[in-house]
């Protein structure tokens, strides 16, 4: 017999599966638009300073459209941190976290524009919204200059408009503009804050230039900026990506490429899976703050990194990195094994 | 570590794979230039419409991830609407992209 968990985490969880599984499940939904659910599951190493943590976590996606112009989607992870006790002490402890990244209705009103409602991610720069699932980033750390401009928490609860402006063969232009209101709700926790991002797509030199703005409303008004340069040349090589953002009390970038050695799809497994990739970051303080989640001084950090991708949607990332600083330089060793699963909720025609 | 040094360090390495990005690219184009002039030559309406999907399958959502190996052709219609929210993709690529996946 099914037992309510007593953790309330897990009951939200539990109970956001449910309620969309049962508002997509109707007579209305097509062929086409079965309910999904995909993620990732995954094996995370992190050795920083000497001390090694094992992360075991499950990154589920749902995705439940509802008509024709309503889509509900929802991201959580689930992970537990096994890490060393410290203090002398043998042997390690544990910690476990639960927390929904988004869960958002969509509504497509017109070709242009789609109105989001819900808890969402916070456009500012590309990572968080485009790089954070485990799937599919290809270092098991996100960049340093990651908490500027997405306001503490990386979500938003509130309302947010989005789409494409316009889109031809020469250029395509796509905007995001939100609003979200403070909350202390859990696992809907957010602060009050407004910005949005603009996008303008080359396609026939498969280069990206952004710019994003972020203000948060909650106590001091501050400001963040952000510009972000993709350039991906389609069946090419290399990737290069990078983005710069800048806040009231520190500025940094980060620039990152991808290598393939091949593109054929008839080369070997060997040849087609592996996949070095490189990243420079850079921070820089201007005055002192705890708060912002950036380092407390100027900091340089290399990270090198070799993934492959096996059949079967499995990859595994791997990564050095050196980070130097005038607080002290160190070694930062991961390696994380993730196998991305996708299916749909239940057997159609 | 010298700032300097390092950031001249990081410059080369950047300055090189661009280089290899450009001449990896070029290439590229001309494969693709080549191939889309013999599938001219053979103009079949539906070959170009499958075209157009994986050039903006390509172009918009392989820009972050791989594409899943396989996957229910019944939830294509969700997969497209997921990605029509992220990627902020346009009517028109998200019918484009649909046939790719279901030609």
């Amino acid at each position: 017999m099914f037992k309510v968990p007593e953790q309330p985490k897990l009951r939200v969880f539990l109970l956001t599966l449910f309620t969309l599984l049962s508002l997509a499940k109707g007579p209305r939904v097509a062929a086409q638009d079965t309910p999904l659910i995909s993620g990732g599951v995954g094996f995370v190493t992190s050795t920083n300073g000497g001390n090694t943590t094992y992360i075991p976590v499950v990154s589920p996606l749902l995705a439940a459209p509802i008509g024709n112009h309503v889509l509900v989607e929802s991201r959580a992870t689930i992970l537990d941190s096994f890490f060393p006790k410290g203090g002398g002490q043998p042997g390690y402890t544990s910690d476990s976290f639960l927390g929904l990244s988004y869960l958002q209705m969509d509504y497509l009103a017109t070709p242009h524009l789609t109105v989001v409602a819900g808890e969402f991610l916070i456009p500012f720069g590309t990572y968080n919204e485009r790089l954070t699932p485990i799937w599919i980033s290809n270092f098991e750390s996100a960049p340093l200059i990651f908490p500027l401009g997405n306001m503490e928490t990386a979500s938003g609860v509130g309302g947010m408009i989005r789409g494409s402006a316009f889109s031809n063969g020469k250029v395509s232009l796509d905007y995001a503009g939100y609003f979200s209101a403070a909350s202390t709700v859990e696992q809907f926790n957010s602060q009050r804050s407004s910005g949005g991002r603009a996008n303008l797509y080359f396609p026939k030199t498969s280069l990206e230039v952004g710019a994003s703005y972020g203000r948060l409303l909650q106590n001091t008004h501050q400001n963040y900026e952000g510009v972000h340069l993709w350039w991906e040349p389609a069946d090419a090589r290399v990737k290069l990506r990078s983005e710069y953002a800048h806040g009231p009390h520190s500025q940094g970038y980060w620039m990152e490429s991808e290598f393939h050695l091949t593109r054929s799809p008839s080369a070997n497994l060997f040849r087609r899976g592996l996949q070095p990739v490189f990243r420079w970051q850079q921070t820089f303080r201007s005055s002192p703050d705890s708060s912002d989640g950036l380092p407390s001084a100027d900091t340089n950090q290399a990270d090198v990194g070799l993934d492959f991708h096996f059949p079967h949607d499995v990859r595994i990332n791997s990564s050095y990195s050196r980070q130097f600083s005038s607080t002290g330089d160190r070694n930062i060793w991961q390696t994380g094994i993730v196998y991305r699963f996708l299916f749909p909720t239940w057997r159609g025609k | 570590m010298n700032l300097r040094l390092s950031t001249y360090a990081v410059c080369t390495v950047f300055a090189v794979q661009i280089g290899a990005a450009s001449l990896s690219a070029f290439s590229a184009t001309r494969e693709h230039s080549q191939a889309s002039a013999s599938q001219a030559d053979s103009a079949q309406r539906p070959a170009s419409t499958e075209q157009a999907g994986t050039t903006k399958f390509k172009q918009n959502c392989a820009r972050c991830h791989e594409a899943p190996q396989s996957f229910s052709p019944r939830m294509s219609g969700t997969i497209l609407r997921h990605m029509r929210v992220r990627a902020s993709l346009s009517a028109q690529d998200e019918r484009d992209i649909l046939r790719f996946l279901n030609p």
